[in-house]
Formats: C-alpha cells, structure tokens, sequence
C-alpha cells in the first residue's frame, strides 16, 4: 500500500469515527468523572471558561439533531486537529537539513 | 481523564503548566530529529486519529466509561517526541473548543495524558520489543501491554497532583483507591485499541511505525530479474 493510499484511508476512518461512530458511544461518566463523583472530589468542579462556546461540550450550537450535532464538532475537531499538527510540523521541519544530509 | 477547572488548586496548576511547557519544549526539539520524510505526513493524522477516538467512550463498569488517551499509540508510531506534541495539541484543542478538561488544568492534562503516557508507553514498548523476536504478533502485544501500563501510570499522575494541590479534603487513599482501580479496567481498552491499530499498520506498511524501524528485517528488492546478469554489483542499500 502506498503511504498516499495509507493517509487517506487513514483520513477517511478518522473522519468516519469522529462524524459518526461517536454518536454511539457510551454517555457515562469516563473513569476520573465517576471516580471524583463518588469520593466527593467533584464539588469542587467548576464549568470551563469557554462552557458557552459554539462546540462545547462536543455539540454544535443551534443544530437540534443530536446526530448532525456531534457528528459536525467532531469533524470539526479532526480538521483543527489535523491542520494544527501538520502546521507545526511543517514549522518545526524548517530549516532542517534534507534526510540523507545530516550524520 | 480530562481534569476540570477547580480540582487542583492555583499553585500546583500553575506548576503543572510550567512542567507541560518544559516537556513540550523538550519535545519540540527532539520532533526536529524525529520528523523525517517517512514519520512527517503521519503526525497530523496521527494527532486527528486520537482526537477522534478520544471521543469514543466504551463502557467499562456499571455507569461508567473511559476513552483511548492514546499517548503509547502516537509514541510507537511516530516517536515519542512527536506523538507527545499530537496528544498535547489534542489536549489543548479540546480544552479550547469543546471545554473538555478546564483551562486552568491545561497543564495538569499535558503532563499526565500527553507526557507520562508517551514516557511510560514507549519505554515499555521499546523494552518489550527489543527483549522478543521481531514478530507481527510479538509487536503488537508489545503495544497492548504499553498502552494498558500507561493508563493506570497516568492516573497515578493525576492523583500525584491532587496529594500536592488537592481543593477537597478527601483523603488521598480514598482518591487513589477510586481512581487507580477504574483506570486499570480503561488500560485494558486503551491496549485493545492500541494494538489493533499498530497491528494494522503493521501488516500494511511495517516501515510506517516509527518505534520498530530499527528492528524490522532487511527489506528485499522485489525487482523483476533481468534477462542477463547485471554488470555492476548491486548498489548497497542505503
């Protein structure tokens, strides 16, 4: 398989999993939450500052359908995720010697 | 495993944030060494695949689930320094975006999910891979038992934060004791998930995960042999 291949099936599950698979799964407190409720470390808790923003939560803001809702903030998510992290890498390989060049 | 604004006091947060800036740092220079041509198209999808499953809960007790930090999985992939830096913009991402773990505890959560994970996943994955006969089976039990340790390592991590900055006054077995034991049961998913898709990867492309490159067998030229013998000997391989 051909890396170009390999990074767009990649690209394709990660968008499949975070716009649709997601919808389904579990809605329980993750392990720390759970554990924080029930030994009393959750009163202190307090909303993030940004609780009122567009995608917190991982839902969209003003679209009602719980499935078109998640499924955008994640592909949302894994675009920013994506672009960010290329980004940096792009700027971190800067000025860096071409392989075969260096040693 | 995202730590909400207001369990660990202002100090410790801030010591916490200083930590995670140093680590970051130290991992922005050892990416420089890390991101080659093959390991430097794989970080963004790396980074946007553990984004995604990150938010995929599966059920691990009564009423309670756990989710894939994915510190091992980015580390045997694409190296430690670099898989630390696509935890840690996920991390952030989501305390900005989606208000998924506080903004005061962007630190907290850098150091425990993005750094411990990393340092324990691919100490134990290196160990373990060096010490068996390279095997896809035996790389990717490596995998599960480096993810599965770095869970539970992680949320010793936490608790650690929570012994020095701790805002309630519930005593630090009972925290330990209720958090350690979940995040056991979340490692077992966590290496599930890890070594399914460093399996994956394997059978496809071997040469694509960047934490067995050193021990993968001599590749053989696959060329269509040539009518006559060569004239030449063949080139070296690189």
């Amino acid at each position: 398989m051909s890396r170009r291949t390999l990074l767009v099936a990649g690209l394709l599950v990660t968008l499949l999993l975070a716009g649709v698979a997601s919808f389904y799964a579990s809605s329980d407190p993750d392990g720390l939450e759970k554990a924080a409720q029930d030994t009393g470390i959750a009163a202190k808790a307090e909303d993030s500052a940004v609780d009122d923003s567009p995608l917190a939560g991982y839902e969209t803001t003003g679209v009602d359908d719980g499935r078109i809702s998640g499924g955008l903030a994640g592909v949302v998510g894994v675009g920013v995720t994506f672009l960010l992290v290329g980004g940096l890498v792009y700027a971190v390989r800067r000025g860096r010697p071409k392989d075969g060049a260096e040693r | 495993m995202h730590v909400p604004d207001g369990f660990i006091d202002a100090p410790v947060s801030v010591g916490a944030g200083v930590l995670a800036t140093a680590g970051v740092a130290v991992c922005l220079r050892g990416a420089r060494r890390e991101l080659d041509d093959r390991t430097a198209p794989l970080a963004g999808l790396v980074a946007a695949f553990v984004f995604a499953v990150q938010m995929l809960n599966f059920p691990v007790a009564a009423g309670t689930s756990g989710h894939l930090l994915g510190g091992a999985l980015a580390a045997i992939l694409v190296g430690p320094y670099t898989g630390a830096l696509c935890v840690a913009v996920v991390l952030i991402v989501q305390a900005l975006l989606f208000a998924d773990g506080g903004l005061t505890a962007i630190g907290v959560n850098v150091v425990d999910m993005a750094l411990i994970t990393v340092v324990v996943g691919y100490l134990l994955f290196r160990l373990l891979v060096r010490a068996l006969p390279y095997r896809r089976s035996t790389v990717t039990v490596a995998a599960f038992t480096a993810a599965a340790v770095s869970v539970p390592v992680s949320s010793l991590g936490f608790v650690t934060f929570y012994a020095l900055g701790g805002t309630t006054d519930v005593s630090l077995a009972t925290v330990t004791t209720a958090v350690l034991g979940v995040h056991v049961l979340i490692g077992i998913g966590e290496g599930l998930i890890t070594a399914l898709t460093v399996g994956s990867i394997l059978a496809v492309r071997p040469d694509l995960v960047a934490a067995v490159r050193d021990r993968l067998p001599a590749l053989e030229l696959r060329r269509p042999a040539p009518a006559t013998a060569p004239e030449a000997a063949p080139e070296a391989a690189p």
